[in-house]
C-alpha cells in the first residue's frame, strides 16, 4: 500500500526527515509515536504534498504510483487522506458545500460521474449521524465556530466520505477530552477495512487504547529507530522517550 | 495675445467640446437647463478632464483613460432593441422594468404597470417641469467631473416617487444596456422614497464589447422613516468605460443598503456620496468586485454624518487578476453636532497575480467629539494553509482558489434578500471565478 524509502526533507534548508524508510500493507494499522520535533507531523505534510517541504532525497509510493510526482488534489484522488492536528476555519464556506464540492472533484478525477445532490445529501446524513454532527455543523461555515471535538469529527466525516486508501492520522487526539476521543476512534474503527491502511501518528499512547494498531513505530530525529507490536506503546507510556532522545544523541 | 500658460488639449477634450456644441441647441429644458449645462461644462474645460494631479481622481486618471469621446448615443433602432433583448440581465427577476437602450427608453422590453403610489415619469418632463432641480444632483460635488459631465450632456433617464407610506412589494429594475458602434451614454435616475415609504431598486448595466462610455447619476432621497435598498450590477462588455454617481440624502430614521457587484468595463468608477440629513439613520453600503486582465475598478465614496445618531457601514471586497487594479477611497465626515455618530469602513482587496495591484484611502473627517469610528483596508493574497487543506481534499487549485474567493465576496452577495437576484450575482461571479477575466 504504502512504501517509503530512505526519505529525507528539509523546510527552509533544515533537514527533519533523515532516511526514513515504512512499508504499510493493505489493510494495516501503523501507530507512529515520538517525542515532539521527531518530525512526526512533517511526515503526514510532506506526504500529503504541502509545497513549505523540499524533498531531497527518497521515494514515497502508495500502490506503486509515485507521490511525489503528484499535486495534493492528485494525491488525494489517489486516495491519501491527511487528518489535520488542527482542521482550519474556513467562513463562508459552508461545510455541506465543501464536503460536496471535495467528493465530485475526486469522483471526477477518477474519472467517475458526480454524485447527484439528493443522492449526496442522504449520504452525508447518514456518515454525519454516526459521528454525532448536526444539521446546523452542516450549514455553518467549515470548522467555524467548531469545538475541537467538533473539528476532528468533521476530519473523520470527510474521511468517512471520500474513502480513501491510506488515511495519515496527525496526532488527532490531540486536544481531545475522553468522550471525543471515543467518538472520533470509534469513526476511524468503523472505516477500518482490508483494502484501507492507516498511519496514526500520536505523542500518546492513550488513542491507540481506541485504535489498536497492528504495527507501532518509534521515530526520532526524523527515521524510525524501533518497530515493535502493540506492546511497544505501552512500554513507551511507562518509561517515555527520554531512551530514545539520549540514544540520538550520544 | 496672453503668456498664460494652457494645457495642450486631448482628443477627448476636444471630442467634448465638439458634442457639446452639436448636442446644446436639441437638448430639452429651455434657457434655465442651458445655463445650468453650460455653467457645469464650462468647468470641466477650463480644468481639463481630470487627471493623476487632481486629488480625488489620483489613482483613476481619466485624461488618460478617455483617449476619444465617443459620439452621443443617437437613440436605439430596432435592431438595437432587438440585439438589446439577449443582453438584458435579470430577466428571471420578478420586477417592473425600465429598459434604456443606447440612453433611449425602449418600450418593447420594459414593464412599467407602476402600483399604486408609484409615480414613474421620464427624466424630460422632470427637465421641463423644474430644469434646476433637475439637473442639480443634490448632494455631489457639481464640480466633478462625471457628474459634471453628466449634467451637461444628459437627456434621458427616469424620476421614480414613492408615496408617503405606500411600501412597494416587487423591486424596480432600471437596465441599462449598450449596443452597436462606440457611443457615449448619460443617464439620471432620480428616486424620491416618499416618508416610511419603502422600495427595492436595481440598476443594470450591460452591453456589447463596443467602446461605449456610460456616464449615470442616480439622485436619492430617503424620507422619515423611509427603507431603501439599492442593487448594481454593472456587467458593462470589456470595452466600455463606466462613470457612475449615486448621491443619496437620508431623512430621520431612513434606512439605506446598497449592494453592487462589478464584473464588467475596461475601466469603472462608482463614486457614491451620502449624506445623512436627519437623526438615527443608517446606511449600509457594500460592494463585491472583479476585474482581470488590464482592467481598472475604482470605488470612491464620501459618507457625511450632518446629523444626531446615523450609523453608516461600508464594506466593499474586490479579487483581482491579471494586471488588474482597484481603487478605493473611502471618507467618512463626521459634522460638527453629529454626536453619536457610528461609522464603520472596510476596504479588502484580494490579489490573485503578481500582476494585480490595489490601492486603498480611508479617511477620517471627525469634528464632533462623542462619535466610533473606524476604517481598515487590507490586500493580500489566499491564505496557502486555506488552499493546501482545500487542495489536500482533493479540489485542484483553480477550484480552492475560487471556492475561498467566493467564500471572501460571500458576505456582500449572500446578504441579498431577493432570492433569483442573488443567484443571478453569484452566478454572475462563479462565472468569472472561471474566466478570470
Amino acid at each position: 500500500m504504502l512504501s517509503i524509502q530512505n526519505l529525507h526533507a528539509s523546510i527552509e534548508d533544515k533537514e527533519i526527515l533523515r532516511g526514513l524508510t515504512l512499508d504499510v500493507k493493505a489493510g494495516e494499522v501503523h501507530a507512529i509515536m515520538g517525542p515532539n520535533g521527531s518530525g512526526k507531523s512533517t511526515l503526514s505534510y510532506v506526504l500529503a504534498g504541502k509545497d513549505d517541504y523540499e524533498v531531497t532525497a527518497g521515494s514515497a509510493s502508495l500502490d506503486g504510483q509515485d507521490l511525489f510526482a503528484l499535486e495534493p488534489d492528485e494525491r488525494a484522488a489517489a486516495g491519501l487522506f491527511l487528518a489535520f492536528q488542527y482542521p482550519l476555519e474556513i467562513p463562508g464556506v459552508a461545510t455541506m458545500t465543501f464536503l460536496k464540492t471535495a467528493l465530485n472533484a475526486q469522483r471526477r478525477a477518477r474519472g467517475e460521474a458526480e454524485l447527484p445532490t439528493p443522492a449526496f445529501i442522504k449520504l452525508v446524513r447518514e456518515k454525519a449521524d454516526g459521528l454525532g454532527i448536526s444539521t446546523d455543523m452542516l450549514k455553518r461555515g467549515l470548522n467555524v465556530g467548531f469545538s475541537g471535538g467538533e473539528k476532528k469529527r468533521n476530519e473523520v466525516l470527510q474521511m468517512a466520505l471520500l474513502e480513501p486508501k491510506l488515511c495519515v492520522l496527525d496526532e488527532t487526539d490531540s486536544g481531545l477530552d475522553i468522550d471525543a476521543l471515543k467518538v472520533v476512534a470509534e469513526g476511524v474503527n468503523a472505516l477500518r477495512a482490508q483494502d484501507r491502511s492507516f498511519v496514526v501518528i500520536t505523542h500518546y499512547q492513550r488513542l491507540l487504547d481506541h485504535i489498536r494498531p497492528d504495527v507501532v513505530h518509534v521515530m526520532s530525529k526524523g527515521r524510525i529507530v524501533r518497530t515493535g507490536g502493540p506492546e511497544l506503546a505501552h512500554e513507551l507510556e511507562a518509561r517515555g522517550y527520554a531512551d530514545y532522545i539520549s540514544d540520538e544523541a550520544a | 495675445m496672453n503668456a498664460e500658460v494652457r494645457p495642450i488639449r486631448t482628443a477627448a477634450e476636444t471630442g467634448l467640446i465638439d458634442a457639446f456644441e452639436r448636442a446644446r441647441s436639441a437638448q430639452a429644458g429651455g434657457e434655465a437647463a442651458r445655463a445650468i449645462r453650460e455653467e457645469a461644462f464650462s468647468g470641466v474645460v477650463a480644468r481639463g478632464l481630470p487627471n493623476r494631479r487632481v486629488e480625488e481622481w489620483k489613482y483613476t486618471d481619466l485624461r488618460a483613460l478617455m483617449r476619444e469621446a465617443q459620439p452621443i448615443a443617437e437613440g436605439a433602432t430596432e435592431a438595437d432593441v432587438s440585439a438589446a433583448r439577449s443582453l438584458l440581465p435579470l430577466q428571471e427577476v420578478d420586477a417592473l422594468r425600465l429598459v434604456f437602450v443606447n440612453g433611449a427608453f425602449a418600450e418593447l422590453l420594459s414593464a412599467i404597470d407602476a402600483p399604486q403610489g408609484v409615480t414613474i415619469t421620464p427624466f424630460a418632463h422632470a427637465l421641463q417641469s423644474d430644469a434646476r432641480a433637475a439637473l442639480t444632483l443634490a448632494g455631489a460635488p457639481q464640480g466633478d467631473a462625471a457628474v459634471a459631465l453628466n449634467t451637461a450632456f444628459v437627456t434621458s433617464g427616469v424620476t421614480i416617487t414613492v408615496a408617503a407610506g405606500t411600501k412597494v412589494a416587487r423591486p424596480i429594475h432600471i437596465a441599462n444596456v449598450q449596443t452597436g458602434p462606440g457611443h457615449a451614454a448619460y443617464g439620471r435616475v432620480l428616486v424620491t422614497i416618499g416618508e416610511g415609504a419603502e422600495a427595492t431598486l436595481i440598476e443594470s448595466f450591460s452591453g456589447d464589447s463596443g467602446g461605449h462610455q456610460v456616464n449615470s447619476t442616480v439622485g436619492l432621497t430617503l424620507g422619515d422613516d423611509s427603507k431603501a435598498t439599492l442593487i448594481k450590477l454593472q456587467d458593462e462588455g470589456f470595452g466600455t468605460l463606466h462613470l457612475a454617481t449615486l448621491a443619496a440624502t437620508l431623512g430621520a430614521r431612513a434606512e439605506l443598503k446598497t449592494v453592487a457587484l462589478t464584473a464588467g468595463a475596461a475601466a469603472s468608477r462608482q463614486q457614491i456620496y451620502l449624506g445623512f440629513k436627519g437623526a438615527k439613520a443608517t446606511a449600509d453600503l457594500t460592494g463585491a468586485g472583479f476585474a482581470g486582465a488590464r482592467r481598472h475598478l475604482d470605488t470612491t465614496l464620501v459618507v457625511e454624518h450632518d446629523a444626531v445618531g446615523c450609523t453608516s457601514r461600508e464594506t466593499f471586497k474586490t479579487a483581482l487578476d491579471g494586471e488588474a487594479r482597484s481603487v478605493f477611497q473611502g471618507k467618512i465626515v463626521v459634522r460638527p453636532g453629529a454626536q453619536k455618530t457610528d461609522g464603520k469602513m472596510m476596504a479588502k482587496a484580494l490579489l490573485l497575480s503578481e500582476g494585480a495591484e490595489a490601492d486603498a484611502k480611508p479617511e477620517l473627517e471627525i469634528f464632533a467629539d462623542d462619535v466610533v469610528c473606524g476604517h481598515g483596508a487590507t490586500v493580500g493574497a489566499l491564505d496557502d494553509e486555506l488552499l493546501f487543506y482545500l487542495m489536500s481534499r482533493g479540489l485542484p487549485k483553480v477550484e480552492a482558489e475560487a471556492l475561498l474567493v467566493q467564500a471572501f465576496v460571500g458576505e456582500v452577495l449572500e446578504s441579498i434578500e431577493i432570492e433569483p437576484l442573488r443567484e443571478a450575482l453569484v452566478a454572475r461571479s462563479e462565472r468569472w471565478l472561471v474566466a478570470r477575466d
